[in-house]
């Protein structure tokens, strides 16, 4: 599905990682990881066509990188884009609508994240992981086979870290495909890549 | 619904909550207009002559206040990443982003115009002309303001540098605009001013995707 080869990424001056390649298949779960500042994040970040790298590719299979970025990726960052003054219903509707999903993908993803109760209080008076879950429903609400994931589990309970495993491994049985920076161990990851090693 | 109905539509509301953002620029330039007789001395004979020019002047500062809104805190909180992988390349972003803000700021600012303009000291009969030479100037004043907007974003101080940028821009509208209440009062046709300001406009609108769309990838990277 993505194929990265010889990525060359710096942030400024400081070159992050030099000649990465690696590969995502369909049905994998790969999980970057490496110490705080090795380039997890941009990695991901350029994967998503937000950073463009210095040398090196990044292609998707059967698609073009604007098409791929417009139909294929799902993106969860360290930030998750939610208006701390709007309701959560509010902005779930929007994510999800924006990206493509309609009103039964949307109950589904309210259903399955259990944000029934959630969905009248403002975004700002969630919890941090509540705020996650409610990020993490546009995931659910739209299909796209691409999921980037950064950080995915940091603000969760336990409960809900293995709900969204279950929900991880759901995707990936279905033939879709996770890259996630992460600094626990992913529990539905196929294998593992260091960042930092490559440098 | 298209996504970009999806996407004007929240920036509609995002405008006009938290604050009631339209509300404030609307009383800003009234505020404006007020201050300006007051600091000229009171005389309504003096102060008859700069009148549109004045309005315009006014409408203009009024316009820049929200436009750090319109970018900047989708970039702080991460929205701006979520827009990007959507289904509207982001020049057509910019533009439904501009649009949702003349609807929300720059029409309210155009009714409030003839209030302003009358104030002042222009003929009642000019109102109709104020409320529409400010109408398409509002359109050329969100798009430009969308730009310098997009071109701000991620430094600090953004709010100040969206004026120091923009204010320059705004010359053009606010010459044609007052021009064209002037030629009015002057018992001319106000059309030439108001076609070399709806020319503005469209350049605007062909210019702003293209240059915005490319300063918010070079923010984001």
């Amino acid at each position: 599905m993505i194929a990265v080869d010889a990525l060359t990424l710096s942030r400024g001056e400081r070159v992050l990682f030099r000649d990465l390649s690696l590969s995502l298949a369909a049905g994998e779960a790969v999980a970057l990881t490496g110490a705080n500042g090795a380039g997890k994040t941009s990695l991901l970040r350029a994967v998503a066509g937000f950073i463009r790298p210095d040398a090196g590719s990044i292609a998707f299979a059967d698609a073009d990188p604007a098409e791929a970025r417009a139909k294929h990726i799902h993106w969860l960052g360290h930030l998750d884009g939610l208006k701390g003054g709007r309701r959560a219903r509010e902005e779930l509707e929007f994510q999800a609508r924006w990206l493509g999903a309609d009103a039964t993908g949307i109950a589904a993803a309210v259903d399955v994240l259990a944000l029934e109760p959630l969905l009248d209080l403002e975004v700002r008076q969630l919890s941090a992981g509540q705020r996650r879950r409610l990020a993490f429903a546009r995931l659910i609400a739209v299909q796209r086979p691409i999921w980037l994931l950064d950080e995915p589990f940091a603000p969760l309970d336990a409960r809900w870290r293995g709900a969204l495993g279950l929900l991880m491994q759901a995707h990936i049985d279905k033939g879709g495909a996770i890259l996630a920076a992460v600094h626990d161990p992913l529990p539905v990851a196929s294998r593992a890549v260091d960042i930092g090693a490559g440098r | 619904m298209s996504a970009l109905t999806i996407l004007w539509r929240r920036e509609l509301a995002l405008a006009w909550s938290g604050g009631g953002g339209p509300l404030l620029a609307c009383g800003f330039f009234l505020c404006l207009t007020v201050l300006v007789p007051l600091a000229a001395g009171g005389d309504p004979a003096g102060l008859r002559p700069m009148a549109g020019g004045v309005a315009w002047l006014a409408l203009a500062l009024s316009s820049t206040l929200s436009l750090e809104r319109l970018f900047e805190r989708d970039l702080e909180d991460g929205a701006l990443d979520l827009i990007a992988l959507g289904p509207a390349p982001l020049e057509l972003v910019v533009i439904a982003k501009a649009k949702a803000q003349w609807l929300a700021v720059g029409v309210p600012l155009a009714v409030t115009a003839p209030v302003a303009a009358i104030t002042l000291g222009l003929p009642p009969e000019q109102a109709p002309l104020v409320a529409l030479s400010a109408l398409i100037g509002a359109l050329g004043f969100a798009l430009t303001g969308a730009l310098g907007a997009a071109l701000a974003l991620g430094s600090k101080r953004g709010g100040l540098l969206i004026a120091v940028v923009v204010l320059p821009l705004f010359i053009p509208p606010v010459v044609f605009g007052a021009g064209a209440l002037e030629r009015a009062v002057n018992g001319l046709s106000p059309l030439p001013a108001l076609a070399f300001l709806t020319a503005y406009v469209l350049f605007a609108a062909v210019v702003t995707p293209f240059a915005g769309a490319a300063a918010i990838r070079n923010a984001q990277g």
